[in-house]
């Protein structure tokens, strides 16, 4: 195989709290990425993979424990790692186009090249004609859609995805979720997407990491060889069921051990 | 179901009644729910029931002569006042006087309290280093202030400017820090994936982000301010609303105390719409706009 686009090797996160004592959100977790492939997380809340991805995006430092993208070491955040995030974080004060604009601003791409740039990505996520409209204007789905424009237009190596489409209803949510496979076909990218949808998981990764209870680990990962260019329809096939199946029980066990109700049936 | 025969007949008559007492019943209902909005019509029906029933109250307890005109002068007597002092040019002076130092101590603070408010917010280093000093000053009343403010600047103009200047200041620069400190920090964590450094962050994402909190804030201190000046022109001034307000009483000339207060009213009222009018204008993609 050949050097993984995403390294991730022996990572630790550990918290102190106030009263002195100490939580491992993640412990000695590993994961390799492919370029161009989509890697879904899921597990059970509060067991940190919402903090992997920071963790990757450079905003949370790891306490132990390294993190390379393309050869280089991750120290702080950058343009090379764009994400989106579940709450909505669109900038109120800027127009659909201002805020896909403003990475390539940032770096200071001339103007008339910006607007390209923004034209195209508010194309492929299907808001041509929004250009001027203010987030205030838009509905949950398409400010979640401008958002990826937004991280798109930078160009990023990686798309960390965090829970993107939680916040919508379930018919927007699929959608979306095909929206975004249509995107990466078209361009594709590696992508790390968290969730806590299994469907949504399983119908967007090539793989999926199943994530343990606090502190978070890896507990299985699911390969998936669905065909792609993938409709919803696969969501019905035989091996997605199953794999459906196997990754919902296992999440199960993972709630159960923080619920404390799977303590005594368990182990 | 069939429908021809008078039975038919009886019902298409019956059931509009019962459709309208219905429908009477359940707006009845939906008024007296909370939160729940009520038609514009009743809205607006309701808004000048209130005020043309504050004013027939005032009419008829003023001219009916249940209450003493020097305790309530009627409309008539209060606008023949207002005329007066109109016409021998003391109620312009007054209202220039109260509103040069009203913005004098007003805008002194805003410029001063915003950015001081916006890295008490934004900055833990800087919150650490200023919450300690007005918290403490900001308990302290004004008005306990007022002597040691004679002693230090006189009984002029700067007096009554550095009363509204530390009613307004501390204040604004616990509300502003407020409103930086609620700047939702995934919009700042956003900005950083898409390459902006600190600086940048702080003023490209940071500083618009908080513009339509600030804006409320000021609109709100402008409202508190007046409440200063009165303060403080009661206690020593030549000239003002306030000035004017307390001289009338020492006349017992009521009506000239009630020229004031509609006055002090009604420039409040244009402040805050101004204010108002001025965020649509400026920030219109505020969601409070």
């Amino acid at each position: 195989m050949a050097e993984p686009k995403l390294r991730i090797r022996d990572v630790t996160v550990a918290f102190r709290t106030r009263r002195g004592g100490e939580v491992v959100a993640i412990d000695r977790l590993s994961l390799d990425v492919a370029d161009c492939q989509i890697v879904s997380i899921v597990g059970p809340s509060g067991c940190g993979k919402s903090t992997l991805l920071r963790l990757v995006a450079g905003l949370v430092p790891p306490s132990s424990g390294e993190i390379w993208l393309d050869g280089h070491q991750v120290t702080d955040p950058g343009a090379d790692r764009g994400m989106v995030f579940q709450s909505y974080t669109l900038f109120p004060w800027l127009t659909v186009q201002g805020n896909v604009e403003f990475g390539p601003r940032l770096r200071g791409v001339p103007e008339s090249e910006r607007r390209a740039v923004a034209g195209r990505y508010i194309q492929m996520v299907g808001l041509t004609g929004f250009e001027h409209a203010y987030p205030k204007e838009l509905s949950g789905g398409m400010m979640q859609r401008v958002a990826i424009a937004r991280a798109l237009a930078n160009d990023p190596e990686v798309l960390l995805m965090d829970e993107p489409f939680g916040a919508l209803d379930a018919q927007t949510r699929a959608f979306m979720g095909e929206l975004l496979l249509d995107i990466w076909q078209k361009s594709p990218k590696t992508i790390l997407f968290v969730t806590h949808d299994i469907d949504e998981a399983l119908f967007l990764g090539d793989r999926v990491y199943v994530m343990t209870a606090r502190p978070g680990r890896f507990r299985a990962e699911v390969s998936l060889s669905l065909p792609r260019p993938r409709t919803l329809e696969v969501t019905t096939s035989e091996e997605f069921v199953g794999a459906k199946r196997r990754v919902l029980a296992m999440i199960r066990e993972e709630t159960a051990k923080i619920m404390g109700a799977g303590a005594a049936a368990g182990s | 179901m069939p429908r021809a025969g008078p039975a038919g007949v009886t019902v298409s008559l019956a059931q509009p009644r019962a459709e309208r007492r219905r429908r009477a019943s359940w707006a009845l209902f939906a008024y007296l729910r909370p939160q729940e909005p009520v038609p514009r019509r009743v809205y607006l029906g309701t808004v000048t029931g209130s005020a043309v029933g504050l004013v027939a109250l005032w009419c008829l307890l003023s001219y009916g002569g249940v209450v003493e005109p020097l305790f309530l002068p009627s409309p008539t007597a209060i606008i023949a006042a207002g005329l007066d002092l109109a016409r021998d040019g003391t109620l312009v002076q007054d209202m220039r006087a109260s509103l040069a130092v009203i913005v004098t101590g007003w805008a002194l603070a805003a410029v001063l309290a915003v950015p001081i408010g916006i890295l008490m917010g934004s900055f833990k280093v800087v919150e650490a280093l200023v919450e300690p000093v007005i918290d403490f000053v900001r308990y302290l009343p004004v008005s306990a202030m007022i002597p040691l403010l004679i002693l230090y600047v006189g009984i002029g103009t700067a007096e009554k400017v550095a009363v509204i200047f530390i009613g307004t200041f501390f204040q604004l620069v616990l509300l502003v820090a407020d409103v930086a400190a609620h700047v939702p920090h995934e919009q700042l964590d956003v900005s950083y994936t898409l390459g902006a450094s600190p600086a940048q962050v702080v003023g490209r994402v940071l500083l618009p982000a908080t513009l339509p909190g600030v804006m409320d804030t000021l609109r709100i201190t402008m409202g508190w301010a007046w409440t200063y000046l009165i303060v403080a022109e009661i206690v020593s001034a030549d000239r003002g609303l306030g000035y004017l307000i307390l001289n009338s009483m020492r006349g017992l000339f009521t009506d000239r105390i009630f020229v004031g207060l509609v006055v002090i009213g009604g420039l409040g009222l244009a402040f805050d719409l101004t204010f108002k009018w001025l965020h649509r204008r400026l920030l219109p993609w505020s969601p409070k706009a």
